[in-house]
């Protein structure tokens, strides 16, 4: 037998490698967190990696989650060994499927890293409220609570359906386990052999459909028959739990590792024991340990198969002492008598007990939830839930990890009680996404799990921004295996990789007494750093004890070549003070795995980090600290006094990493949040910010138009207005003949400013004296802050431009217009942005918005701050996200609400003509709404009409109030990403556009699935790498637009903001000015790309100049007047495709990796634009044809 | 009628050579250059800005936006091992080698002292018969006298010539106060070869953008007096071999510079305009014109027209035939 190995891995990876190793059909599609599943399947598989039979596995990516069950199901059918991943609503879409596979009892495992269900906000975080809400299906359920047990249960369940002809699922939580890192054994292909029965597999062949023996499955069955044939799987069922036990019994034969259905652990006489499952049961496990220690009598179950639940092994696993249980669910079951393993325990006790076979007395049950939305739960919490137990009276269906001061279900618990033994390294690092510490801390890891004896365990948090966002890392290392998969509350290393974050959160209170610190001290030299610290800081160093290093990071990473990344710098410092391993042999080591890490890209990387580990051993320095604090700089609060209440409390609570103390007294009962909270956040992530030059600009309104954080605006004002400004406001007059007089404004958000510098690339005026200077031009932030801030607060203060003086469809105009989204937490320099915020800008006011999951529902819609705002009368748009799926259906259904209030209140303004005027009632419903100045006018009749049905004592009267806004034009806009539009939604796009209503769709094109780290969709284009199509997308890009064309009655643009902002514009008013269905397929430059964002106005002209992005506007109105409907606003492609394509990574990595089928592909992508243009030529053509002869005729 | 030359000590069929040239970039290309009869061929120059550049590129696009946020932790799969900077020139360069019969010479082009002379050793590795070393160096810093320059070109030229077994020849740009001088002292600093002249990306204003552009005409048969005079100058008077470049579009061109004492003839512009078949029409010319003057080989030929002249003017920015690098990252935003 080969040996086994020890690696360090992510619960993700351990149950990827275990399924690849034992099928042969992957069906797959994206979903947080068990993406990097497939993302592992998909990769092994491209590098012809086999399974235990010496076949690669098919990795095959669906349309959506019910799409990869649906293949999973035939595939199944047809003989494969087949597997799948999935998490929570793309569990909830394969269910269905479940209810097939499992009544046609097909040996299958689903593997699922298990994540909160979306109920009155979505998590992309672990609990079980997915895999519950399939407990029903058949499925057997097997659950992991480690690493380790993830790559043990996977097989031991892949041997177990086989086994038992029950199909299982294998879950583990989300996140916690999913992308935990820690040390673990891995199963050699020997003992995966061992314990795959293979008569079974050639068992599960021969049921397979062929035409060779052939059988009907999937027949429909009547009253007389059905039920008794859905009571004919029992017996499986009954044998299941006892295969399952064989197999966990044979496994612990091959490696030494015994688990059981129901694992019991702690005193043998104890009186009080915990029934859990998943990741928290290590954590009971543990603090079960500290308690017993401490001369407790308490125990826990933890519960590995759930499904089919034995009872008969619960009972068994229990001790004859036991006299009080709490079940604790990481799930909420709203309404339920209790949630479900709680349930099952209390029927199996309850059963038993009433037989007359429960081999001890009844002991008291306790259910409480925990955990929800990977919520912590820590052994002081579980200590709560002990002490709960020992009460007379303990709480029945409590909770315990919040605050619940509303129906008091939560438990008290003492955050002071930590179990974690001294010898444990706890480090927590706080860097930037952007300086690479999570990579770097990763790396450590590896360094120090695969090189020493010592067992290592690494977690990261990452903040809800994606543009200068935080990231927490959790390491841990001892000399034992590490069950605490909970954060770190006490670390004896703390580490501050941004000098900023000191003003930001409360770092230090995690640092034990005596713990030592080390600080990226720049721009400060360490030398001069003592006296620059928050007064906070600085006594909680003394306070402490803390031994303090510092290093001018930044500047080390600068003269080292490595750019703002400092990972290298504070890696070597960790391993330099920390003492984990011995300093040269780490050193050396760190080397080691820098050549490991870069080598494949290129000596240059690879010799250029090496330089950063010399010179920071050169410039690491101790702080010495003084016995007093000297500083009188104070922490500033989260979000401004000015703040509403709800932002000071709630969410500046949740800004100050607070979140977890929020009571549930103060949060929203039903997932309604104010708007126009994005403001409070100023987040200055930015060192470089634009910088307007009055006398140069020519007020174009580029600058405003192309902004994607909304940080640029421009106001024309009266000279009056500026009476008050601050010093050195500027100010230009207007340059418009026919509006004399007035001062021209250019306000800028520097606080909210990401640095993305398109404001500049955008802007076509040029110093005549300089030409390399502009009329926008970026320049350092420090020396300017505060002056900028006073600028741009008394820009806020000056009044809107009048909408109804606008032109909509001149830049030039549209930059007076209030954007009504702002200061998201998009990438910097995002491409999707600029077209929401002109969504905002133009039709705002009276728009309301579908939005589907993805980058857009995230910087749309995440807490704390979201970006959605109102104008100066408190209207903007209202927006919601449902789901990824049905987001066209969703905004459909808007419309109907709309469509149908509209008519109602026809219908009462008929019958209330009399009282409320005939005038007034024929223009409400008749006159023209098609200006900024009729709907004004419409607004002012509703108000008239309001006035009117005050005094009205009626029924009618009162609902036409209620249904009276409707009266103005609403614009329905359902928004999302190419995923949605042309993959998982499409079904539901193509009905809604089908369907004829006003529903207006903006389809946000990236051409890879952004949100969940660069998947292939439908539109991603030939060549182009992307995940789950590493060997470059083979297949041309879906044309959505010409499929929307077909109808005949749907108004569909292709805009590109980069090439052409008046055709983006024409596109968006005319769009929304069709009375019925229309679809604006907007290139959006991405992250994802692998470009600099600063060039992606750039890369969205060549992509149109190329004729990879054909810009058009099919209008169907234009039929009618005996024009051809279609009008192409592209030029023909004047440059070759690859002067487009190879300025992007994501073509360019195929041509440095695999030059052959590069070149190929870019041919046959070439040969598609040539293709593409001729048939859209041909269409104008023949449309205008088409459209001549009715007219002779 | 024998048109055999010898060139650094390698023995080619012909005085012809293809100079580095987007013409070597494919190895289809490289086979079509041999059968059209060239001598030698120069594959296209891997810069030292490249190196360094590509492989930086690489690494920060592919890491920009990862390990920031919990659901995209990374935007690229790990698709294994990058061609990066010169492993692709390295596999062409092998490939070349072993499918050519005639010498694969190695183009390098860089001009400072830092590790990527090492790729020169590489080069060799991967079947390179010689090296060409492409230097040229834009002397913007008014307290920087000629001498430090001059030398700075002489150490790169060691190290080079050094770090390798095969020869190396040193392509130089017209424009030194001394170009005897500097030849005199490339060959004592190791050269075999001197190949003159280079031809520079040369600064254009583009007055509708008010911009700056930076591009390469194709060379005109006019050109071919620079070099043609200084091939003249030198030959005789220093002892490693001549090559000219520029200017060469014709039969007759090339035997105008090998009466002025050329070793070998580069010519690049003449193929990128008439495709690569060109190259067996200027050797028929070429032929043609020696079987009317009655020569029998081209050796009898060499030097017959050698003369002394002057040349001396001025540059305005390194450049070379690199391709325009693109900005990889904004200066401004951290990602």
């Amino acid at each position: 037998m080969d040996s086994r190995k020890i690696v360090i891995m992510d619960g993700n990876e351990a149950a990827a490698y275990i399924a690849h190793k034992t099928n042969e059909v992957c069906a797959i599609y994206p979903i947080t967190p068990s993406s990097n599943m497939g993302e592992w399947a998909d990769q092994w598989s491209a590098e012809g990696r086999t399974n235990i039979w010496g076949a690669v596995p098919t990795v095959v990516e669906m349309q959506s989650e019910a799409g990869a069950a649906g293949a999973v199901h035939g595939a199944l059918q047809t003989g494969a060994l087949t597997t799948t991943f999935t998490a929570s609503q793309g569990l909830l879409l394969m269910i269905p499927n479940m209810y097939k596979i499992a009544g046609e009892l097909t040996p299958t495992v689903f593997h699922v890293s298990a994540r909160t269900v979306a109920s009155h906000a979505l998590s992309i975080f672990g609990d079980h409220s997915d895999v519950m809400a399939v407990r029903q299906t058949g499925f057997a359920l097997l659950a992991s609570a480690s690493v380790q047990e993830v790559m043990d249960m996977a097989l031991i369940a892949q041997a177990s359906t086989l086994e038992s002809r029950v199909p299982f699922l294998h879950f583990f939580d989300g996140f916690r386990t999913s992308h935990e890192v820690q040390k673990i054994e891995r199963l050699t292909d020997d003992e995966i052999r061992a314990m795959i029965p293979e008569e079974r597999v050639l068992e599960h062949r021969q049921r397979a459909l062929s035409p060779d023996r052939p059988v009907l499955r999937g027949t429909a069955q009547n009253p007389d028959f059905f039920f008794q044939a859905r009571e004919a799987c029992n017996p499986y069922y009954e044998r299941c739990p006892a295969v399952v036990q064989a197999m966990m019994d044979r496994f612990a034969k091959l490696t030494g590792r015994s688990y059981h259905l129901f694992d019991y652990y702690g005193a043998p006489d104890a009186d009080r024991v915990i029934v859990i499952m998943g990741s928290a049961a290590e954590t009971v496990w543990d603090t079960v340990r500290a308690l017993n220690r401490a001369g407790a009598k308490v125990g826990v179950v933890r519960v590995r198969l759930y499904r089919p639940f034995w009872t008969d092994a619960f009972i068994a696993s229990l001790p004859a002492s036991v006299r009080a249980i709490a079940v604790l669910d990481r799930t909420k079951e709203p309404g339920a008598a209790g949630e479900p393993l709680y349930q099952d325990v209390v029927t199996a006790l309850g059963e038993r007990a009433a037989a007359g076979r429960l081999p001890f007395s009844l002991p008291r049950v306790i259910g409480g939830r925990y955990g929800l939305s990977c919520k912590e739960f820590t052994p002081a919490m579980a200590k709560a839930v002990f002490d709960e137990l020992a009460k007379p009276e303990p709480k029945n269906h409590f909770t315990v990890g919040i605050h619940d001061d509303v129906t008091h279900t939560s438990l008290e618990y003492d955050p002071s009680f930590i179990i974690e033994p001294d010898h444990v390294v706890r480090a927590m690092f706080f860097g930037l996404g952007a300086d690479g510490t999570v990579g770097a801390n990763k790396n450590s890891i590896k360094i120090i799990g695969e090189e020493t004896d010592m067992y290592a365990q690494g977690y990261f948090v990452y903040d809800s921004k994606k543009a200068g966002s935080r990231t927490v890392s959790h390491l841990r290392f001892g000399p034992e295996p590490i069950p605490a998969p909970y954060l770190i509350e006490s670390a004896n290393f703390v580490a501050c990789h941004q000098f900023v974050f000191l003003d930001q959160v409360d770092i230090l209170k995690y640092a034990k007494p005596g713990a030592v610190f080390l600080l990226n001290s720049s721009p400060w030299k360490p030398e001069e750093v003592w006296d620059r610290l928050p007064r906070r800081v600085q006594e909680q160093i003394i306070e402490k004890k803390l031994k303090v290093y510092a290093i001018d990071g930044s500047r080390v990473a600068l003269e080292a070549g490595m750019g703002s990344r400092v990972n290298t710098i504070m890696q070597t410092c960790f391993f330099a003070i920390s003492g984990v391993l011995p300093r040269e042999e780490a050193i050396a080591k760190i080397k080691a795995a820098i050549k490991k890490t870069y080598g494949r890209k290129g000596e240059e990387i690879v010799q250029k980090n090496y330089r950063a580990v010399d010179m920071t051993l050169e410039h690491l320095r101790e702080v010495p600290v003084p016995s007093a604090p000297t500083s009188t700089r104070e922490i500033p609060p989260p979000v401004p006094e000015a703040a509403p209440l709800f932002v000071r409390d709630v969410l500046g609570t949740i800004l100050a990493g607070r979140g977890d103390e929020i009571p549930v007294s103060r949060v929203p009962v039903d997932g309604t949040f104010p708007t126009a909270t994005a403001q409070w956040e100023k987040r200055n992530i930015s060192l470089f910010v634009p910088v307007w030059d009055a006398d140069l600009c020519i007020q174009c309104g580029n600058c405003a138009l192309v902004c994607p954080h909304a940080c640029i605006r421009a106001k024309r004002v009266p000279s009056e207005a500026l009476a008050g400004a601050p010093e050195g406001f500027p100010s230009a007059e207007w340059k418009d003949p026919q509006r004399p007089g007035l001062r021209y404004v250019l306000g800028i958000a520097i606080e909210d400013c990401t640095g993305c510098a398109l404001c500049v690339e955008a802007c076509p005026k040029k110093s005549k004296e300089q030409v390399g200077r502009k009329a926008i031009n970026m320049a350092e932030k420090e020396p300017i802050h505060e002056r900028g801030r006073r600028h741009w607060d008394f820009f806020l203060s000056l009044p809107d431009t009048d909408r109804t003086e606008l032109d909509l469809s001149l830049v030039r105009d549209v930059q007076f217009a209030r954007p009504l989204f702002e200061f998201s937490g998009a990438c910097t320099g995002c491409g999707e942005t600029p077209y929401v915020r002109i969504l905002s800008q133009l039709f705002g006011d009276r728009a309301i918005i579908a939005n589907a999951t993805g980058c857009s529902s995230i910087y749309g819609g995440n807490l704390p701050t979201t970006p959605w705002c109102t104008d100066a009368h408190g209207r903007g748009p209202a927006w919601s996200n449902s789901l990824f799926e049905d987001n066209a259906e969703f905004g459909m259904g808007f419309r109907l609400t709309i469509d149908q209030h509209r008519q109602f209140a026809a219908e009462l303004l008929g019958r209330l003509r009399d009282q409320i005027g005939g005038d007034l009632v024929e223009a409400l419903l008749h006159a023209p709404q098609r200006s900024e100045a009729e709907i004004e006018a419409q607004r002012e009749r509703i108000a008239e009409l309001r006035r009117r049905l005050a005094p009205l004592n009626s029924a009618e009267a009162r609902h036409l109030e209620a249904v009276a806004g409707h009266l103005v034009r609403r614009s329905v806009w359902v928004v999302g990403g190419d995923g949605w539009a042309y993959d998982i939604g499409y079904g539901g796009l193509d009905h809604v556009l089908a369907s004829g209503r006003n529903v207006n769709a903006l389809v946000l094109d990236t051409e890879v699935y952004s949100n969940t780290g660069g998947q292939a969709s439908k539109a991603t284009p030939r060549g182009a790498v992307a995940k789950f199509a590493a060997g470059g997308k083979p297949a041309a890009k879906k044309d959505l637009g010409l499929m929307a064309m077909c109808y005949g009655n749907i108004y569909v643009a292709r805009v590109a903001l980069g090439a052409n902002p008046r055709q983006t514009l024409q596109a968006f008013l005319e769009a929304e000015a069709y009375d019925g269905p229309s679809l604006i397929i907007a290139y959006s430059h991405c992250i994802a790309h692998g470009i600099n964002m600063q060039k992606g106005l750039e890369q969205q002209k060549l992509a149109v100049q190329s004729g990879h992005w054909l810009l058009f506007r099919y209008h169907p109105d234009l039929a009618a007047q005996g024009k051809s409907p279609l009008i192409l606003d592209s030029r023909p492609p004047s440059i070759p495709l690859k002067s487009y394509a190879y300025n992007e990574t994501r073509f360019k990595m195929l041509a440095m990796s695999r030059p052959q089928d590069a070149e190929r592909l870019l041919q046959l992508a070439q040969a598609d634009v040539a293709r593409r243009w001729q048939l859209y030529q041909r269409w104008t053509a023949d449309d205008a044809k088409a459209m001549e002869t009715p007219a002779r005729a | 009628m024998d048109l055999s030359t010898t060139y650094m000590g390698l023995k080619l069929r012909n005085p012809l050579v293809a100079a580095a040239s987007p013409l070597s970039q494919r190895l289809d290309d490289l086979r079509r250059l041999e059968e059209a009869g060239a001598g030698a061929v120069v594959m296209f120059s891997i810069f030292e800005e490249q190196i360094h550049h590509d492989a930086e590129a690489l690494d920060h696009l592919l890491s920009a936006g990862a390990e920031s946020y919990a659901e995209a932790l990374s935007y690229f799969p790990d698709v294994g091992d990058y061609l990066v900077g010169p492993e692709r020139y390295l596999e062409l360069v092998h490939e070349a080698s072993q499918a050519l019969a005639i010498p694969v010479i190695g183009s390098l082009n860089g001009v400072s002292n830092e590790g990527w002379i090492d790729y020169a050793r590489r080069i060799e590795e991967a079947g390179a018969k010689a090296i060409e070393l492409n230097t040229y160096y834009l002397a913007t810093d008014p307290d920087r006298p000629g001498s430090e320059i001059e030398q700075m070109y002489v150490d790169v030229v060691t190290a080079v010539a050094r770090s390798v077994r095969v020869p190396v020849a040193v392509k130089i740009g017209p424009f030194f106060s001394s170009i005897a001088n500097m030849v005199r002292r490339f060959e004592e600093s190791g050269a075999r070869g001197a190949v003159l002249f280079n031809r520079f990306y040369q600064p254009d204003f583009d007055l509708d953008e008010m911009d700056v552009r930076s591009d390469l005409h194709l060379s005109t048969p006019m050109e071919l007096r620079l070099p043609l005079r200084w091939i003249a100058i030198l030959y005789g008077r220093v002892n490693l071999s001549l090559a000219a470049t520029t200017g060469a579009h014709s039969g007759l061109d090339v035997a105008k510079f090998v009466l002025a004492g050329a070793d070998v003839v580069q010519t690049c512009s003449a193929l990128l305009k008439n495709g690569i078949g060109h190259l067996r029409t200027m050797l028929q010319e070429l032929e043609s014109w020696m079987t009317e003057k009655e020569y029998d080989s081209i050796s009898q030929m060499r030097g017959a027209m050698s003369q002394r002249a002057v040349a001396n003017p001025a540059a305005f920015e390194r450049a070379n035939y690199i391709r325009i690098l693109e900005e990889y990252k904004s200066r401004y935003a951290i990602t």
